[in-house]
């Protein structure tokens, strides 16, 4: 019996021996990644994982997933700790703020891999690359063909989006037929990025800005100029002529269109996919020229390194795989989103030419622009979307804009100019 | 001899305490690599700062004053004077709070620095001062109202304890849901039960009912927890108390005025300090229900740190917040003793 028992001890403890020492050849590197309960994004990255652990016998990367509302917090939480994983995934607005506090460090990667990205999924601070994202995202405003004919409307192009005043006359046949509760889902109800995200393009597309992009230094002129002022003014008759609801409901959004409750709505690529199913006639519309060109917001989530990494090699080894072409195809086909190149689009059945979303592909493209590529950014879209949710409930505009270009002024002289030369 | 239980207090609620109070007379960012600074009172400077602007009304060249179509009279815009405006440097970037008009025709308006930290104060101190007696009196009658011998009572009290159990955020989810605009049970209850005659309101989007919504709301939540101290009050008032009562004669007011009431002053006591507290540190219902809108009419003390702290990555301005609400906290309570131990 004890002898048994003995043997069967040894025998255990020479397998865990030999289990550790197979382990303990491939060094561990730690991943945080914000998609926890969203199973599609998350086995699509365990699939990329497993793939770089067995390419190669001298890095594991582990993964721990937070859900993406606890994910920004759990980061500056650990960069205050001190205890940072090798990799981290970061919004790309945010980016800039964490590498100026010290969070990050700059990548290695081979050119080749980025030499035709797009341009929303570099995150650059300083002059130097501290991020990569493999996709991006798109907005598009989105309709059905029948809703267009039905209205005859124009059916506008991206060398010929609708101008301000065709925009105006499509959300006034919307409302005017009577057939909707509302002419435009803007999406009020995702509060928190999507405001800078979703509409800060069209206060650029007025010709104003959230911040001035020549040094970020001051909001002065950017926020409160004419443009700026007009754009309030345009922003605020949404919602007072009845074309948008100011407070909207979660579910409202998620399924007012594909219910006939909306003529349009103002949507990212990732909802493309279940209104497609929806309806067949879905069309992408770009974003109106407002005077100053269409513009979408882009940049979505990357990968970076955190500075306290010991292993920067391994983690740029694993980034340089992640972004191979047909990496990057992967996680298209299984989320929706939009490949950062065109060889990894032409992998995939949605973006290739010809594909049921190749005009997110040319929308990100062309007419994708950057939130302000600065630390201040996470204060300044605070301010916006508080400025744009005050003025959507009826404040004063210019008084709004003042207020809220004092307080972003007030924040960068703070922060000693967030370190901009 | 500092047992464990002093240290955690220490670690956990003394030292951040402090800390609070240092940070509050510093320029400390979230994440930074600024050094940290002392900058004196500037961060109370920035909350608290008023001032005052007496106008004159707009006139035309003939001098005549000019009104707009509801023949309200016009005025020049603040944003004459509070800025790029070198005479009037002492109301720089202040913003209008509120105003009204003196005399003949001038209107004078104060102004203050940080609208959104006032507006909050205001909501809070508001909340406060409807929440303290409408919790703690519907809390005594809900107990009087339980504190009989019937068959079955205990169903009762679990019931009117429940939302008590249930997380707040649980709460504050289901209370969106039936205050929503289109699709609310409110609404929907309330224009069945009138034949389709009551407008729909939105409860939560509407600047004069938005605070209203949060107390109703507040109140039913945290109802049942002062219900049950009140009841374990009740129950330590001798029966023979209300038996000689009964014997003298006593009308059902004067057993409640002369007998009960007496016998409650300590719970009472603790029921009004423990609500006031409570209701000054408001902050998840506002953070999961409102953030603070439509147009600050619900923006709370507590939020306005949290989002300041942790949201702007302003931690000095967080804190002073704090500090802030526990002066005011701590002068409340003050008052309240002195009240209540002044009289026994």
């Amino acid at each position: 019996m004890s002898r048994i028992k003995i043997f069967s001890l040894v025998n255990v403890l020479m397998l865990s021996l030999f289990f550790t020492k197979a382990a303990s050849c491939q060094t561990e590197l730690t991943m945080w990644w914000h998609a926890a309960g969203e199973p599609a994004q998350m086995a699509l990255v365990q699939e990329l994982v497993d793939e770089f652990n067995a390419s190669q016998s001298e890095w594991k990367v582990v993964t721990t997933a937070f859900p993406q509302i606890a994910y920004n917090d759990a980061v500056v939480a650990a960069g205050l700790a001190g205890t940072l994983p090798d990799i981290i995934d970061i919004d790309g607005p945010i980016l800039p703020n964490w590498a100026w506090a010290g969070y990050i460090q700059p990548l290695d990667i081979d050119e080749s891999l980025i030499a035709n990205y797009l341009p929303g999924p570099k995150g650059v601070w300083d002059g130097k690359l501290y991020g990569i994202g493999m996709w991006d995202a798109a907005i598009a405003l989105v309709t059905r063909q029948s809703y267009l004919e039905e209205l005859e409307l124009r059916t506008p192009t991206l060398e010929e989006p609708w101008d301000a005043k065709e925009f105006q006359q499509a959300l006034d046949a919307a409302k005017n037929s009577g057939k909707f509760d509302y002419a435009l889902d803007l999406g009020m109800a995702w509060t928190g990025e999507w405001y800078p995200y979703a509409f800060s393009p069209f206060l650029q597309s007025f010709g104003g800005d959230i911040v001035n992009r020549s040094n970020y230094q001051t909001a002065e002129g950017a926020l409160n100029g004419e443009e700026a002022l007009a754009f309030g003014e345009w922003w605020q008759n949404l919602f007072t002529g009845g074309y948008a609801q100011a407070m909207q409901d979660s579910a409202d959004r998620d399924i007012g269109f594909t219910t006939g409750k909306y003529a349009f709505t103002w949507n990212g690529n990732w909802a493309a996919l279940g209104i497609l199913e929806a309806y067949d006639d879905t069309i992408f519309l770009p974003a109106p020229d407002l005077g100053y060109g269409s513009k979408i917001g882009a940049a979505s989530w990357q990968l970076s390194i955190s500075s306290t990494s010991k292993h920067p090699d391994g983690a740029n080894a694993f980034i340089n795989f992640a972004l191979q072409p047909h990496n990057l195809a992967r996680f298209s086909e299984g989320t929706g989103l939009i490949p950062a190149t065109a060889v990894a689009a032409e992998l995939t059945n949605n973006y290739r030419a010809g594909g049921s979303m190749e005009v997110f592909f040319e929308l990100s493209d062309s007419q994708g622009m950057l939130r302000p590529v600065t630390p201040g950014y996470p204060v300044m879209a605070k301010v916006f979307e508080k400025a744009l949710a005050d003025i959507a409930n009826g404040a004063d505009v210019a008084d709004t804009l003042d207020a809220a270009v004092d307080e972003i002024n007030a924040n960068i002289q703070q922060n000693k100019g967030y370190g901009h030369k | 001899m500092i047992s464990p239980g002093f240290g955690l207090i220490v670690f956990f609620i003394i030292l951040p305490f402090l800390s609070a109070i240092i940070l509050s007379f510093t320029n400390q960012r979230l994440i930074s690599p600024n050094p940290t600074e002392y900058v004196g009172l500037a961060n109370y400077k920035q909350l608290l700062s008023v001032g005052v602007l007496t106008l004159d009304p707009k006139r035309n060249s003939n001098g005549a004053v000019v009104r707009d179509k509801n023949g309200a009279l016009k005025y020049p815009r603040l944003r004459n004077f509070t800025r790029n405006n070198p005479q009037y440097p002492h109301i720089k970037g202040m913003r209008e709070l509120f105003s009204w008009n003196v005399g003949d025709n001038q209107r004078t308006y104060i102004l203050a620095r940080d609208v959104v930290f006032i507006k909050a104060v205001i909501n809070t101190l508001l909340f406060v001062l409807i929440v303290a007696p409408g919790q703690g009196g519907l809390a005594l009658c809900l107990a009087l109202l339980i504190n009989q011998k019937l068959r079955g009572i205990n169903i009762y009290r679990a019931i009117y304890f429940m939302p008590v159990v249930v997380s707040i955020v649980v709460v504050s989810l289901l209370w969106r849901f039936i205050y929503d605009y289109e699709s609310g049970l409110l609404n929907n209850l309330l224009s069945s039960l009138t034949f389709g005659a009551f407008e729909s309101v939105n409860w939560i989007g509407d600047t004069d009912f938005a605070l209203g919504s949060i107390i109703v709301m507040s109140i039913w939540q945290a109802v049942g927890f002062h219900m049950v101290i009140w009841l374990s009050g009740l129950q330590t008032i001798p029966p023979s108390l209300y038996e000689a009562a009964r014997i003298e004669g006593a009308s059902k007011w004067q057993t409640f005025r002369y007998v009960t009431w007496p016998g409650l002053r300590n719970t009472a006591v603790l029921v009004f300090v423990v609500i006031t507290m409570q209701a000054f540190a408001l902050f998840t219902q506002i953070d999961v229900m409102t953030n603070g809108g439509p147009l600050d009419s619900t923006q709370s003390i507590v939020f306005q740190a949290v989002e300041r702290g942790y949201g702007k990555q302003d931690i000095s301005g967080g804190s002073a917040i704090s500090v802030l609400l526990f002066v005011m906290v701590l002068c409340i309570s003050l008052l309240q003793r002195w009240l209540t131990q002044g009289r026994s």
